[in-house]
């Protein structure tokens, strides 16, 4: 599988009917296509090159240019724990030394069993509750040593960290927005109220 | 120490677990700014918010109403809300996106009206999953209730609200940037002219492009009115603003305060808000407005949050972030830890940028780790001024009479991110010359533990 199923591409097609130029939607498209393999392939790069009016090169381009994107099998678990200033000042390297040693990996790399891959994240907006991390973007806040040995500990059983559902990677996508109810190309918006003097309608 | 209370404007209802969710939202005033402001004239909602006085609160500070005021005479024109919030020290966009959604989208909805825009974008970053969905169930309630979609509330004015997100690159809450991103390309930061998006913006096509905050303001300037804002807080600090407090306090946290009716001092050391530095420490310095925004330090306690006495002394209030440390902290360290982001977050069109950034965190981090040489002090001075040249802003030091350089710099890429690498490297190296020393003549960390 690596080109979008036929299912996906109906979601496309529905995404790229929210924008007025169909290569906006590269980025969601990219991230439809991480949902259904875990990774970016070349063949779904072609195929959202041809689903937008883009190159496959342009497409790539893009998947390469931003870190969500994956170019490789990564695992079901992203851990990323932040080490920006506030974590850092707060232990984040402790935190994240700690993760390493409970996995048995270092961070940049996926656990032989495809389980786990831990990451290390820029600031992640939640500098409050630092040290942070995430499990495939889902927070959790003032994380200690043993706090991660009992995230990796649910994980691993198949249990909901901290009662925290956590959707595979990549899924990102899980509500179905509404389509849009105003012609993309459309050129001004209703006047609702007559036009002030002076101002041309 | 005590500081009166600050009218909930933003925030009100953040102590509202159930916010986020249209019934609650509509029963506390909900899209009531919505409703008043499609009984207005665009031009005289743009009338109202140039009267609140409301600036932005993405880091620029530009004023909300004249930013409105400058869009071409052309359609289509669209609105972004900028929600790609990453600046180190930050986290008010996302808590106002996961637990009041809907106060993002109406006040998008109103930003639209008051500009006749076309469509609406809501940029939100992509690693902020909750965000994404709290935003896309608000969406979806809202297109089902009225609110958005075509003939809102009866009024026969119609737009569509298009929620978009990222995957992962600070560089995209740069709005040009954003705007790449969002047709679909990298996040390379146009070149400037033209300067504004109001000009040229998506699809060169006339922009308007607000922070999160700055639009979940608009709701309850509609609902009062642009005077009853302006009259809360003083000086250039009108209005109420989110300041995100982290670090070395004993609370952490996001706080809406009248920022023109108080100092660093209240906001850090207030029990009502940061509560004062963890026991047993003291301060060492802060960031005042996000990993951007040159350090201050003790002697700069008692400035009052208004960007004209900030700017004085050589920085910004930018975000509104303040990051705290204390005594315990190695300013190498903390330093390098900036300048690595930045350095990583380049998107490599500028020289000076990429390989100024790389170079500045390389030469740093062997200072750190004991490998420097007294020659790097000024060849990372050397190295920040290919990126900024000029004198580059920094605070006073009362202790050795060093006078402030004041906001802002001068740089020599196409946009902030190469000069943010040099003001945390510049603002240590200032302050805290004999902090760097010693690591070289040591030959290690002499702070040792790092948390
Ligand atoms: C490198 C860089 C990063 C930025 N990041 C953000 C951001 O994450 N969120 C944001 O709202 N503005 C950010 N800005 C500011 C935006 O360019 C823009 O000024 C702002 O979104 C305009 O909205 P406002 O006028 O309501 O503040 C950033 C600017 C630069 C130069
Ligand atoms: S300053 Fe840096 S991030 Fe900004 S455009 Fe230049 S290279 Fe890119
Ligand atoms: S520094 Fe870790 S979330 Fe901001």
């Amino acid at each position: 599988m690596a080109r979008l199923n036929a299912q996906n591409v109906e979601r496309a097609k529905a995404v790229i009917r929210r924008y007025p130029r169909e290569r906006s939607a590269t980025i969601p498209l990219l991230h439809l296509a991480q949902e259904q393999d875990g990774y970016i392939t070349p063949e779904a790069m072609e195929h959202i090159g041809e689903l937008v009016g883009a190159t496959a090169a342009e497409v790539q381009g893009v998947a390469t240019f931003y870190e969500m994107f994956k170019h490789e099998p990564v695992g079901t678990y992203l851990i990323g724990v932040c080490t920006n200033l506030s974590c850092m000042i707060l232990g984040a390297e402790q935190v994240l030394e700690h993760t390493e040693k409970v996995l048995g990996i270092k961070a940049g790399s996926t656990t032989v069993d495809g389980m786990f891959t831990i990451e290390e994240m820029q600031c992640l907006a939640a500098c409050g509750g630092a040290p942070c991390l995430q499990v495939n973007y889902r927070y959790f806040e003032n994380v200690t040593d043993e706090r991660v040995d009992g995230i990796v500990d649910a994980l691993r059983n198949g249990r909901d960290p901290e009662g925290q559902s956590i959707p595979p990677h990549g899924t990102l996508s899980n509500i179905t927005l509404p389509a849009p109810t105003t012609p993309a190309d459309r050129e001004r918006p209703e006047e609702i109220h007559p036009a002030p003097q002076g101002v041309e309608s | 120490m005590s500081v009166t209370a600050s009218q909930s404007v933003v925030f009100a209802r953040m102590g509202d677990p159930e916010a986020h969710t249209i019934d609650r939202y509509v029963a506390t005033g909900g899209y009531e700014g919505l409703r008043r402001a499609l009984s207005m004239k665009p031009e005289d909602i743009e009338a109202a918010t140039t009267a609140s006085t409301l600036t932005g609160r993405g880091g620029a500070g530009f004023a909300t109403g004249q930013k409105w005021s400058l869009l071409a005479d052309a359609y289509p024109r669209y609105v972004v809300v900028n929600g790609d919030e990453s600046e180190p020290g930050t986290f008010k966009d996302r808590q106002l996106m996961e637990r009041d959604p809907h106060q993002v989208i109406e006040g998008a909805l109103i930003t639209a009206y008051a500009v006749r825009a076309t469509r609406v974008f809501l940029y939100v970053r992509g690693e902020m999953a909750l965000a994404q969905e709290r935003i896309g169930q608000a969406l979806v309630d809202a297109y089902a209730k009225g609110y958005v979609g075509s003939n809102i509330m009866g009024s026969g004015w119609s737009i569509d609200v298009v929620l978009h997100w990222g995957a992962g690159a600070y560089v995209v809450g740069e709005e040009t940037a954003l705007l790449e991103s969002l047709e679909g390309k990298r996040a390379f930061p146009r070149i400037k002219p033209p300067f504004y998006p109001a000009a040229k913006g998506l699809y060169y096509q006339p922009t308007i492009v607000n922070n999160v905050e700055t639009v979940s303001t608009l709701p309850w300037i509609l609902r009062h009115s642009g005077e009853e804002y302006a009259a809360l807080g003083a000086g250039r600090s009108t209005g109420t603003r989110i300041m995100c407090v982290s670090g070395h306090v004993k609370n952490p946290g996001n706080y809406e305060v009248e920022a023109g009716n108080i100092t660093f001092r209240d906001l850090i050391y207030a029990p009502e808000l940061g509560g004062g530095i963890r026991d047993g420490h003291t301060i060492k310095a802060f960031v005042p407005g996000g990993g951007s925004a040159p350090w201050l330090f003790e002697d700069h306690l008692d400035l009052t949050l208004d960007p004209g006495p900030v700017a004085a002394e050589g920085t910004m209030l930018g975000s509104g972030a303040v990051v705290v440390m204390d005594d315990s902290t190695c300013m190498v360290r903390a330093a390098w830890n900036l300048v690595r982001f930045y350095s990583h977050e380049s998107c490599g069109q500028c020289t000076p940028c990429r390989e100024g950034g790389n170079w500045m965190e390389k030469i740093m981090w062997r200072i750190e780790n004991g490998a420097g040489r007294m020659e790097d002090l000024d060849l990372l001075l050397d190295v920040g001024q290919t990126i900024s040249p000029g004198s580059f802003p920094h605070a006073s030091n009362k202790a050795t009479g060093l006078e402030a350089t004041p906001w802002p710099y001068r740089m020599t890429t196409i946009c902030f991110v190469g000069p943010s690498a040099v003001v945390p490297m510049h603002s240590a190296l200032t302050r805290f010359r004999d902090e760097f020393v010693a690591h070289i003549e040591q030959g290690s960390c002499p702070v040792g533990a790092h948390a």
